[in-house]
């Protein structure tokens, strides 16, 4: 492989405009955010400015630990889902012809055109007891009555899934386009069969897409909340939806960031652990995958 | 089992609406060094990867040690490619990539851990078994791709222009070590390639192909002595073409009359009539140069003039202009002595026997 020169250095001031963005706008709220997760809520609202854990024990609750189980659940879920269906989608554009990679990374991308809401809500039409799905699937006459999926946990994954199928993609796509596919063959050659093929050479040459589809997609479906709140209804929430309910409709600000710092934590230990794994087994040049 | 390891039978290949392989046949015996030799775009390459099974025959049939491959896929056949660009496994060690096709077979541990180390030995990396692939050198990396093809003991191994990537220096030495460790393991080797010093030097028997056929088959030195036609000649090694027309024949001996020129004795071939016309065949390292006429024994004897000369090392390379005003290469060993060399625009005598010349059948 053509080793690239490095690029040349830039003088450190250039940073400047980024740090203060990220301080201002970014790290100063987050830590404000941490502060207020120890406060209490005041009886009006507000907060009242103590020092507790008691919002943290609070989230040992049965409610909300289904709920935050839930959450893991549907966002593995959708993690799965999305590598499953993304995976042979990658593959089968990074091996058409030049031309053609363009035109499907294009089809692709375009629902990223329109307003992710409004996305969600044709879902609404398509999944709902008259809608779209049951009317084919009846008029084929594959069920009797309709199916119930609107306001269900399936209707969430679905949605979930159509949301972030592209950030699973995406990133399969850049390492399957760099896959030597002369490998492939020579795996073939060597006696392997297509699930060898695969598991052998094709998949362990693409981990890193593998892994950065996955966190791309997996960390959205942890806190995502307009395709929960819309398609899941009221009777199922996840932990975006329990944020937003604590801080605009109970009002209780810092049970509200309690739950976003422990969501927070949650993705970084995920993330720590599998930095720890893979710089055990990795060649040591590479920084990270991300 | 016959004495064949492959036959290829009127196979054609299209690659969209080009023909790639147009109606070959080739029979490879079993242990046989056989080269496949021609231009880039010649359908050498498309022929190997038929034999692997990456592409299948679109007519005609392809036997692998008596058995057809028709439907059999890559991974079940009885071979092993050597590709060009090595295509090693990158995540794998040197011992990962030459252990995998062994492992693939479900071959016990340590039979795989025997054999990859007398495959190692023989490729001479015995203490390079833990290295990464990104850690060896170019040679090396050509040893490991070899390795990891002989190592499953396959019934021919397919070698596409293994050496391409190499130095000059390092691809001699490689010409030298694959001959021998091909005839120490006895395996068919098909090793295809657009270097035809790579394919004389090693091969038992070497196929000429253009355009998707084959022009000629024969040992090397068939080959370069006798090419069938001009393609043959000029690709394989460099040629003088003489067009002239049969005047008179003796039993072993052509007299050949070309315009402007004098008359020229060639080894008479079979199946060839008075009067014909005919393209002689002119290798430059058989023709010597003099600035007398004496005749000193030689057949042939035709003026011309140099027109250019290169000091190659070895090897003096002139240029001559005939009185039909064609131009001949030359060339001649160098003696060191510098008054032997020609100047350019000098007046010379060129000479050879009427051996030295070939007739093309075609």
């Amino acid at each position: 492989m053509p080793r690239r020169a490095p690029l040349p250095r830039l003088p450190g001031w250039l940073l400047m405009p980024s740090l203060a963005w990220l301080g201002i706008f970014f790290f100063i709220p987050l830590l404000l955010v941490l502060v207020i997760s120890f406060a209490a809520r005041g009886t009006y609202g507000g907060v009242e400015w103590t020092f507790s854990l008691a919002n943290y024990a609070t989230l040992l609750d049965p409610l909300y630990l289904t709920i935050f189980v839930r959450s893991l659940a549907l966002a593995l879920g959708t993690t799965a889902f999305c590598l499953l269906l993304g995976f042979p989608l990658a593959y089968y554009i990074a091996r058409a012809p030049l031309r053609w990679q363009g035109i499907w990374l294009l089809l692709v991308m375009i629902p990223f055109w329109t307003n992710f809401l409004v996305r969600t809500y044709a879902w609404m039409f398509i999944l709902r007891t008259e809608g779209l799905m049951n009317t084919v699937l009846m008029n084929l006459g594959l069920v009797a009555s309709p199916v119930e999926i609107l306001y269900t946990d399936g209707a969430i994954l679905i949605g979930l899934v159509y949301g972030y199928l592209p950030f699973m993609v995406l990133p399969l796509y850049a390492a399957l386009a760099r896959l030597d596919y002369s490998l492939v063959e020579a795996a073939w050659d060597l006696y392997a069969s297509a699930w060898n093929v695969f598991w052998r050479v094709i998949l362990p040459l693409t981990k890193p897409g593998v892994i950065a589809g996955c966190i791309l997609v997996f960390i959205p479906s942890l806190g995502a909340f307009i395709t929960p709140d819309l398609l899941g209804g009221a009777r199922t929430m996840m932990l975006g939806n329990l944020i937003q309910h604590e801080y605009l409709v109970v009002r209780d600000w810092p049970f509200g960031s309690a739950i976003s710092f422990v969501l927070m934590a949650l993705v970084l230990l995920g993330m720590m652990v599998y930095l720890e794994v893979d710089r055990g087994r990795g060649d040591g040049r590479r920084p990270s995958v991300w | 089992m016959g004495l064949n390891s492959v036959e290829i039978r009127e196979v054609v290949k299209y690659h969209g609406t080009v023909i790639a392989v147009d109606h070959l046949s080739l029979e490879v015996r079993r242990g046989e060094f056989f080269s496949i030799l021609g231009p880039s775009g010649s359908g050498k390459t498309t022929t190997l990867r038929l034999l692997a099974g990456f592409e299948r025959p679109d007519q005609g049939e392809i036997l692998i040690e008596g058995r057809s491959m028709r439907e059999v896929p890559p991974n079940l056949r009885p071979v092993n490619l050597v590709f060009q660009s090595y295509a090693l496994f990158p995540h794998l060690t040197v011992f990962g990539n030459i252990a995998f096709g062994l492992e693939m077979r479900r071959i016990a541990r340590a039979e795989t851990q025997s054999r990859v180390h007398a495959a190692l030995g023989m490729v001479k990396l015995g203490s390079k078994h833990d290295r990464m692939p990104s850690q060896l050198s170019g040679g090396e990396q050509q040893r490991v791709a070899l390795a990891r093809a002989l190592v499953n003991r396959p019934a021919v191994v397919l070698l596409d222009e293994p050496l391409g990537a190499l130095d000059q220096q390092l691809r001699q030495e490689m010409q030298v070590e694959l001959k021998a460790i091909q005839e120490q393991v006895g395996i068919t080797f098909i090793y295809v390639t657009h270097h035809q010093e790579e394919a004389l030097t090693m091969s038992d028997r070497v196929a000429v192909m253009d355009h998707g056929r084959v022009l000629q088959i024969g040992s090397p030195q068939d080959i370069y002595e006798s090419p069938v036609s001009a393609f043959v000649a000029n690709f394989i090694g460099l040629s003088n073409l003489v067009e002239g027309r049969i005047a008179s024949m003796t039993d072993a001996r052509c007299t050949v009359s070309v315009p402007d020129l004098p008359t020229i004795l060639v080894r008479r071939p079979g199946g060839v009539v008075e009067g014909s016309q005919v393209t002689v065949v002119l290798r430059p390292e058989r023709l010597s140069l003099a600035r007398d006429v004496h005749r000193n024994g030689f057949d042939n004897t035709v003026p011309a003039r140099i027109d250019k000369t290169i000091y190659n090392g070895s090897e003096m390379h002139y240029l001559l202009r005939l009185s039909n005003s064609a131009l001949w290469k030359v060339r001649v060993p160098n003696s060191g002595a510098e008054q032997k060399r020609f100047l350019n625009g000098e007046a010379v005598f060129v000479r050879w026997n009427a051996d030295e010349g070939v007739i093309l059948s075609e």
